[in-house]
């Protein structure tokens, strides 16, 4: 269990991480949201004992980071942002040198090495120096060395970036099929990945907590949640929807013929829409149920405190 | 202590990874031998000693450690991977400790490679082989305290090239914190007793018994406790001044 309370960082006059209090618990999969430059990687930083906070306590398993350092980072596993690594050594070096420093018995590192390759899918390059791998390829080094310790906690900064998809679903996979009574917190500006693999969603802006909920509420934010959109074969007379029961707005794109009915909040208009439509036999392509867009939830809620700054 | 052995392990191995070692070891054999050879007057002395070779290293160490010293942290901080090193579940005094082995051993390494001069003087003449491995050692413990005042340079900043300049500054000051260019500075305002404190800081001087071939337990004690505080201060530096 992790628990953030007040937390504050300040690099001389510019306050990066401002009053953050949050917990985690076993179990949940966080993902930490915020525009570049909210102060994600700060936080992070300080949560594995890489920077001291300000003022604020961070206490993980009941201890406190400031007095038990050393014992918290041997439950952390953690990839720092850009996933750094010694370039000069081969993946198979590295990975042994992590094991080496995290003390790990030389017959279960042989063990774990072998599954963590396995799990990244690093075994074709286990003998390549890191230097010349690909991004994707040093990303799951990093991430490699992160899980090698089977870590009860694991903050991941931005695991995904500069992979191409198939990387990110198998990347995803494998923070899914992590044991289920583990922490993971993972940072991350793109918000798919959270409603993907997140059941928990923080949102900061200039380092200030602005959200924290499952990703389904923060989709119950977005106006298009629950909203249905149809698109239409040709132009035809769309008045009539506004007619039904439960119908607030609609809103028609002439160019693709799309046309998104909105609920008024708090209810389900899918089967009136869709009955109106067989009724008075719209031409219909497409109907389906909007999720709620988290894009613009996002922007709404990290954009407003920026407003509030100026 | 296992720590600092892996640790040791991987920065030794990572000079090798590159060509860094081999170049440095074969300029410090070439250097080496210019300034025994050309400068020190090996054979006019007409001596079987190794006294024109270690009377040099004091000049030799002040630029070729700076040299291979500027890595040490500046790297990490400019690649991450120092947050990644910090935050292993290791003791940074570890660290420093580690870096600073595999580096002395590469010096340790040199030095051993200029066994060829020994074996000369053996064949030439017949040396005092005590002083010699005496002078050896002195100068082994010489440089470790370059290096360690040149690690230190390297963890302030993540630029390697203002890394060495820095190291190369302040190992030429203490090379010559006894001689007159330095106390000059100090002389028209100084008290007499900070004017010695400073002297009593020279390289140079604690090596002049050295390479002649005596240990005085003075001049032992000076260098190890010189690369104690040096390293001592690196710590101070990394702990303090983490991220960029």
């Amino acid at each position: 269990m992790i628990s953030v309370s007040n937390l504050k960082r300040d690099f001389g006059k510019q306050v990066v991480v401002d009053d953050l209090s949050f917990e985690v618990k076993p179990g949940d999969v966080v993902g930490f949201l915020g525009p570049n430059g909210a102060g994600k990687s700060t936080t992070m930083k300080m949560l594995t004992g890489f920077l001291t906070p300000s003022s604020g306590a961070i206490k993980i398993a009941g201890q406190d980071i400031k007095t038990h350092t050393k014992a918290i980072q041997q439950k952390i596993g953690y990839l720092p942002e850009g996933a750094p690594a010694y370039g000069d050594m081969t993946v198979y070096q590295f990975l042994k040198f992590i094991t080496q420093v995290r003390k790990i018995p030389k017959a279960r590192a042989q063990q774990r090495i072998a599954y963590v390759s396995e799990q990244v899918a690093l075994n074709e390059v286990m003998d390549t120096s890191i230097d010349t791998l690909s991004k994707g390829f040093k990303r799951r080094v990093g991430l490699a060395q992160a899980i090698i310790h089977d870590p009860d906690i694991l903050i991941l900064d931005e695991p995904t970036d500069g992979l191409d998809p198939n990387q990110k679903h198998q990347v995803r996979k494998l923070i899914k099929n992590l044991s289920k009574d583990k922490i993971v917190i993972i940072s991350t500006h793109i918000l798919e990945e959270v409603t993907a693999v997140c059941n928990r969603a923080i949102i900061i802006a200039q380092g200030k907590l602005k959200f924290d909920g499952t990703p389904e509420e923060l989709q119950k934010r977005s106006a298009y949640h629950n909203a249905v959109t149809i698109k239409l074969s040709y132009l035809s007379d769309i008045s009539g929807l506004l007619e039904i029961d439960g119908v607030i707005d609609i809103k028609h794109n002439k160019e693709t013929q799309r046309v998104t009915i909105f609920p008024e909040p708090g209810k389900t208009i899918l089967s009136q829409v869709s009955a109106h439509v067989q009724e008075v036999k719209l031409p219909v392509d497409m109907i389906f149920p909007e999720q709620g867009r988290l894009d613009d939830v996002f922007r709404e809620i990290t954009q407003t405190s920026q407003g509030e700054v100026l | 202590m296992s720590v600092v052995w892996t640790i040791f392990k991987r920065e030794f191995a990572s000079f090798f990874a590159t060509p860094v070692a081999y170049i440095f070891i074969l300029i410090f054999l070439v250097m080496s031998g210019v300034f025994t050879f050309m400068f020190g007057g090996f054979y006019e002395r007409g001596q079987a000693d190794l006294l024109s070779f270690f009377n040099f290293h004091p000049w030799l160490y002040l630029f070729l450690v700076p040299a291979i010293a500027m890595r040490t942290w500046s790297e990490e901080r400019k690649t991450g991977s120092i947050e990644l090193l910090m935050t292993l579940p290791v003791n940074t005094m570890q660290i420093v400790l580690g870096k600073f082995f595999a580096a002395w051993a590469i010096l340790g390494l040199c030095l051993m490679l200029t066994g060829g001069l020994w074996l000369s003087v053996n064949f030439l003449g017949d040396p005092d082989n005590g002083i010699i491995a005496a002078a050896y050692i002195g100068s082994w413990l010489m440089s470790g305290a370059f290096l360690a005042v040149g690690q230190c340079m390297s963890a302030t900043t993540r630029n390697q090239v203002v890394a060495f300049i820095l190291a190369a500054v302040f190992s030429f000051m203490l090379v010559l914190a006894g001689s007159a260019i330095i106390t000059t500075l100090f002389q028209s305002w100084a008290s007499n007793a900070v004017l010695d404190t400073i002297s009593a800081l020279s390289f140079l001087s604690h090596f002049e018994n050295m390479a002649k071939g005596v240990l005085s337990l003075e001049d032992v004690l000076f260098y190890v406790l010189s690369i104690c505080a040096w390293l001592y201060a690196s710590y101070l530096i990394i702990s303090q001044k983490k991220a960029n």
